[in-house]
C-alpha cells in the first residue's frame, strides 16, 4: 500500500521542498496551508486551512480517513517565527507564536494519531529549532514555543509507543526561508558561529533527517530531537 | 426524538466494542450491559484499548450520524463520574454530546 504523507505548511519553504521530495519518490503526499498552493501533481492533495482551528483540522482528517482509510506520516512543519526582547514583546505576540507552533502541532498529531493508531502504525515528525538549545536573546518566546514542541514530542513518543507510532523533532539552522528574512545578517551570522559546522543549513540537510526518522528501520527510535549543524543540546 | 437518539448511539458504542474485540483480540465482558465497567476501577479497558475505542466510536458517529464530536473534551474530564468509566455512562455522554 503507497505511504500517505501529510505535510503542514506545505505551501513554500520546507514544507514545499519536502512535498516535493516525497511526490518525486512516488509518495501520495497531502499538504495543507492558509493559502492555496501552486503544487500540481496527480500524487498531491492540498488543504487550505490554519493548522489551529480544531474544525477544520478535524474535517481535513475526516476526509482523508475516507479517502485514504490511513495515515503514514505526519510532518508538522507548519510554524511561524518572531524576533524581539523579551521587554518589548506584545502579549498578542505570544499568543500567535503558541497558538501556530504548539497548539497546531498538537491539533494535527491527536488528529493523526488517532487515524495512525488502527494501523498501529504511525510517524510524527516535529519541527523544533536550534534557538532552543542555544538559549538565544532575542527568540525568549520562539524558543520557548519550539521547547514546548519537544516536550509534547518526548511525552507523545512514550504515550504513543504502544500504539507503534513514533514520535521525533528535527530542529533545523537558520535555511534561507520565508522564516528567517527579516533576521539581520549580523545575527544570523552570530547563530552561524555558534554551530560544530559552521555554515548555513540546507533544505535537504532537513530532509535528511526526516527520511531516517520515517525509515522502516527506524521504528526503535522515538523521542528524540535531532539538532543540525553540530548544535550540542 | 432524544430516546431514539439514544438507542442509535446505544447501538453504535455497542456495536464499536464488538469491532473493537475483533479487531484486537481483547474480550470486553458486556454480561452486564450499560453497567459494564470500562475504564478505571475494575474496568476492563487499559489506557491504549480505551483511546482505540473512543477514536472508533468518534469516527462511527461521524460516518453515521454526520456529527464530528470530541469525546475526551474538558467536561469529560472534569466529570465526578467518568464519561469512560461504565458503557451507560460513555452513552449518555455521548447523547448529550450529540444532542447540544
Amino acid at each position: 500500500m503507497n505511504q500517505i504523507i501529510l505535510i503542514t505548511g506545505s505551501r513554500k519553504g520546507i514544507g514545499r521542498q519536502l512535498a516535493e521530495h516525497f511526490i518525486a519518490l512516488g509518495k501520495n503526499v497531502i499538504g495543507c496551508s492558509r493559502s492555496e498552493s501552486d503544487l500540481r501533481n496527480e500524487l498531491y492533495t492540498h488543504f487550505c486551512l490554519d493548522v489551529t482551528d480544531e474544525v477544520a483540522v478535524k474535517k481535513m482528517f475526516s476526509q482523508i480517513r475516507q479517502k485514504y482509510g490511513h495515515i503514514d506520516i505526519l510532518i508538522n512543519n507548519a510554524g511561524i517565527a518572531s524576533m524581539n526582547h523579551f521587554l518589548l514583546t506584545p502579549l498578542i505576540t505570544v499568543e500567535k507564536l503558541f497558538i501556530t507552533n504548539f497548539n497546531g502541532t498538537f491539533l494535527c498529531s491527536r488528529e493523526a494519531s488517532k487515524i495512525m493508531q488502527k494501523k498501529r502504525y504511525g510517524r510524527i515528525i516535529n519541527f523544533s529549532s536550534v534557538a532552543v538549545a542555544l538559549n538565544l536573546e532575542g527568540e525568549a518566546i520562539y524558543a520557548s514555543s519550539k521547547s514546548a514542541v519537544e516536550q509534547l514530542s518526548r511525552v507523545m513518543s512514550k504515550e504513543l509507543g504502544g500504539l507503534g507510532i513514533t514520535v521525533n523533532c528535527v530542529a533545523p539552522t537558520p535555511i534561507d526561508t520565508d522564516l528567517i528574512k527579516a533576521v539581520p545578517k549580523n545575527k544570523i551570522d552570530e547563530l552561524i558561529s555558534y554551530q560544530s559546522i559552521k555554515r548555513m543549513g540546507l533544505i535537504d540537510d532537513v530532509i535528511n533527517v526526516v527520511d531516517f526518522f520515517i525509515n522502516e528501520k527506524s521504528s526503535f527510535i522515538s523521542g528524540q530531537t535531532i539538532y543540525l549543524g553540530g548544535i550540542i543540546s | 426524538m432524544n430516546k431514539i437518539n439514544r438507542e442509535k448511539i446505544s447501538e453504535l458504542v455497542f456495536n464499536c466494542i464488538k469491532k473493537y474485540q475483533e479487531e484486537y483480540e481483547q474480550i470486553i465482558d458486556i454480561a452486564e450491559g450499560e453497567q459494564t465497567r470500562l475504564f478505571g476501577g475494575n474496568g476492563q479497558l487499559d489506557s491504549l484499548g480505551l483511546v482505540s475505542l473512543v477514536v472508533s466510536i468518534e469516527e462511527e458517529i461521524e460516518t453515521e450520524l454526520g456529527i464530528a464530536i470530541v469525546l475526551a473534551d474538558e467536561k469529560a474530564m472534569s466529570r465526578r463520574t467518568s464519561p469512560f468509566s461504565r458503557i451507560g455512562n460513555l452513552i449518555d455522554y455521548i447523547d448529550e454530546l450529540v444532542s447540544s
